[in-house]
């Protein structure tokens, strides 16, 4: 509620305010249960596997670019993973595995949700901490076992899980099935169960905090669209992993105790196997229930964060803001019936995938809302390009171009054709690989001053822009082409197939603009790592931004604000607005302090308001007049 | 700072909050297993095909009488008289310990009954997921339920007393109305 009676904003500093608690290292650094210090440990660790899994993804381009060249240095490196300095063809399968479920979940859910949610939430709404700080740090070291458990897998005999990041049965229900189903894959199940864990603690606290510990003013309709971004994606999140647990228990019970939830008629090695009954198509249910609820789990926190910044980069209100809001919640909504897309090949009843197909054509509206949205936010905008921006402009770029062939992937029919080959890897890596990267390193860019109080450097972020931009088109761009053409996913080479062998060269070529892509990250890399220690000291708002997190201190003490937390009384994107002194006005700033630019509709909830507005409009036109 | 942060730790409205959303989760994965078990018998037309043993059916009394004498232990709790809440709270654990006996039991007899987990026919074997990760929510609130009641030993404040009173009977609630939905689900499809 904003009324103009309201004076009491001005923030008491208690300048007594002694830390009465001694952190050692121990409780500051490592089992520390601030968010702000979570937020910085998930970023670490995502960013770390990050790398590891884009450097898994490199050892496998080189294969697919020159399969009958042998790199000595490979052995040299991977030992028995590369014998003779040419990859393992199982081991191929288990880095493409290992590198989407880390990209997925460790990089997009974890190190994006993990470290955004947890130190925006309670700096934007305004709290002091999470509903459960315990819970919190929990959180995260659940999630860093669950990294080490994933990690671990390279270190067994048989190596990683391989039968890909969806884990079907029944090669990942049979031990003997593939060498990655054996220790590798029980690595994969325990390091996922700790990271669902993980998942839904943190989950839980978000929808939690954003629900009950917003500060005074805060109503939902004041909060940034990245706090409605982080909460409806906490709460797909909280209702969609469960689902993900329940298919794992069975077939843990298939793995190792014999049961036959998924096995069905199987002959291994010659011999035929008891199991009977079972369904593997049950899995792909079960599994898809969270599967597609988690590419919006991976994708809307970076639709919140690029919504924020290109408003604030672009000095004007995020155009149509409800609009933004309802499409957040139409996603969420729809994001849970239209899981059987992935499975329109599977023996789908046609009729089911009708179904399926129509609500998977209508997420475009909600997008599609959002796209043109942001695209009117930069209309005629003053628009400023720092890194972060050009990040959140690439991320809109990505979701355009990936998100077309989204429709054609949603067409039944068209997708007996699509299904399983580059068209669908292209797809996905631009719409939610690319685009949540981008909207992930475009926060990181931005909210770097709040995590660390130091800036990073411009001119290293635009170099590592334009490379990664350019890059990631370069690699993926090419994919649309070979997937039309049919030309299968997963595959460790095409030299046996004549009508693939053409592809080799746009191949080599993929894998080249994938290497330069992967150098572009030295630049990040290079650049986070030494403006932690060496960067320019920030002011505190670099950005001239509204939201709550610019009146902390820069020194991010424990407990955010110094005094009270601060009232809020706007919405968060009043930027430009006509008549006010400067080109943003702090949620912060009563409508009383800023008569000046106080419009009608600033009071539509406020008949007294309103009628202060009017008299000031009138005595103010009057002076004019004489 | 330090007094509001240390109000903050005391405002327990976001942690009780937060126990609700664990039961939306915990609700969905067993509304994911009993979707899966509809899921498995709809492609396959296999059916439990055998009648549950009693066992269940008591084990169903059991925890029903568990829920209510939660409820006289919470309200014993709000009007101050501790004893009373020991004493129902002490019921409540014999309760649900017999409860978990009750579910083994029942194992035991439909083992005999020769429906065993590792069956081709992978609708009976539903049987003891749904019961075995009942009980482990069970324990679960076993464990809860021991942790009010040593605090109601050691004289906590009364705020938070109460509290761990509210949390494991929103929980233990919570598990009894899964086991009737599990239950009524499983008699609904015995053929």
């Amino acid at each position: 509620m904003s009324t103009l009676a309201v004076h009491d904003h001005g923030v008491v500093h208690h300048e007594e305010g002694h830390e009465h608690h001694h952190d050692t290292f121990i409780t500051k650094y490592i089992f520390s249960q601030d968010h702000k210090m979570i937020a910085k440990q998930f970023l670490i660790t995502g960013i770390t596997m990050a790398v590891i899994a884009m450097t898994l993804s490199i050892l496998f381009r080189i294969q697919l670019a020159y399969p009958d060249k042998a790199f000595p240095l490979l052995e040299t490196l991977l030992g028995r993973f590369a014998p003779g300095g040419r990859l393992d063809p199982n081991f191929y399968l288990s880095l493409v595995t290992i590198h989407g479920t880390i990209m997925v979940f460790f990089v997009l859910t974890a190190g994006l949700s993990g470290t955004f949610s947890n130190l925006l939430i309670p700096l934007q709404v305004g709290a002091r901490d999470m509903a459960s700080p315990f819970m919190n740090m929990l959180s995260y070291w659940f999630f860093f076992l669950a990294c080490v458990i994933m990690l671990s897998s390279f270190f067994v005999q048989k190596g990683p899980a391989s039968g890909g990041w969806t884990v079907y049965p029944p090669l990942s229900a049979l031990p003997k099935a593939m060498p990655g189903s054996e220790m590798g894959m029980t690595l994969w199940l325990a390091s996922m169960i700790c990271f669902v864990a993980s998942s839904l603690m943190g989950g839980i606290n978000y929808v939690s905090t954003v629900l009950n510990m917003r500060t005074k003013g805060m109503d939902l309709w004041k909060m940034p669209l990245s706090i409605w971004a982080f909460f409806l994606t906490a709460v797909l999140g909280v209702l969609s992993f469960p689902v993900l647990v329940a298919g794992v228990v069975l077939l843990i019970f298939d793995r190792s105790m014999g049961t036959s939830f998924y096995l069905s008629d199987i002959v291994l090695n010659g011999k035929v196997m008891p199991f009977e009954g079972g369904s593997p198509i049950l899995f792909e249910h079960l599994f898809w229930f969270l599967g597609h609820p988690e590419v919006y789990i991976v994708i809307m926190p970076a639709m919140g964060i690029s919504s924020e910044i290109m408003s604030v980069n672009s000095r004007k209100p995020i155009f149509g803001y409800h609009a933004m809001v309802y499409s957040l919640i139409g996603i969420t909504v729809l994001s849970f019936i239209v899981w059987g897309h992935h499975m329109f090949v599977t023996g789908m009843n046609p009729f089911l995938g009708g179904v399926f197909m129509i609500t998977t054509l209508i997420i475009a509206v909600p997008s599609a809302v959002k796209t043109f949205n942001w695209l009117a936010t930069l209309w005629r905008g003053n628009i400023r390009f720092k890194p972060a921006m050009l990040f959140a402009i690439g991320m809109v770029s990505f979701f355009i171009s990936g998100g077309l062939t989204g429709i054609f992937l949603g067409n039944a029919a068209l997708d007996i054709n699509l299904h399983d080959t580059y068209f669908v890897v292209a797809h996905f890596h631009l719409v939610m690989g690319s685009a949540a990267i981008f909207g992930m390193l475009a926060g990181v860019y931005h909210w770097f001053p709040k995590m660390f109080g130091r800036l990073m450097d411009e001119k290293l972020g635009f170099l590592h822009f334009w490379l990664t931009f350019i890059g990631a088109y370069l690699v993926f761009f090419p994919m649309h082409f070979m997937g039309l053409d049919g030309v299968p996913r997963r595959y460790y080479a095409f030299t046996e197939f004549e009508s693939m062998k053409q592809w080799l060269s746009v191949n080599t070529f993929i894998t080249w603009a994938a290497i330069m892509s992967a150098l572009a990250q030295v630049a990040f890399l290079y650049n986070f790592i030494t403006s932690i220690f060496w960067g320019k000291k920030t002011t505190q708002n670099p950005w001239q931004a509204n939201t709550l997190e610019w009146t902390t201190p820069i020194e991010r003490i424990h407990g955010n604000w110094p005094g009270e937390i601060p009232t809020v009384y706007r919405w968060p994107y009043d930027y430009s607005k006509p008549g006010a002194e400067q080109d943003y006005i702090l949620q912060t700033t009563p409508l009383s302090e800023t008569m000046s630019s106080n419009l009608p509709h600033d009071f539509e909830d406020n008949p007294v308001g309103l009628e202060e507005h009017t008299k000031w409009v009138n005595t103010h036109s009057n002076q004019e007049v004489k | 700072m330090m007094a509001q942060i240390q109000e903050d730790k005391y405002n327990l409205a976001p942690k009780k909050f937060n126990m609700w959303i664990f039961i939306f989760t915990s609700f969905m994965f067993f509304a994911a297993l009993t979707s899966g078990f509809i899921v498995y018998t709809g492609g396959r037309e296999h059916a439990i095909n055998i009648i549950l043993p009693r066992a269940f059916m008591y084990s169903t009394t059991v925890i029903i009488i568990s829920s209510i004498t939660m409820f006289i232990a919470s309200r014993a709790a709000k009007r101050l008289e501790f004893g009373k809440q020991r004493l129902f709270l002490w019921l409540t654990l014999a309760l649900g310990v017999l409860f978990f006996v009750i579910q083994i039991y029942g194992w035991s007899i439909l083992i005999k009954m020769g429906v065993y987990f590792i069956n081709p026919n992978a609708s009976q074997s539903f049987i003891y997921v749904f019961t075995g990760m009942h009980l482990i929510h069970i324990f679960a609130g076993l464990l809860l339920i021991i942790n009010t009641l040593w605090r109601s030993y050691k004289n906590v404040p009364q705020a938070k007393n109460l509290f761990g009173m509210e949390m494991s009977g929103i929980f233990w609630h919570f598990v009894d109305i899964i086991w009737i939905y599990l239950y009524v689900f499983l008699l609904l499809n015995q053929y």
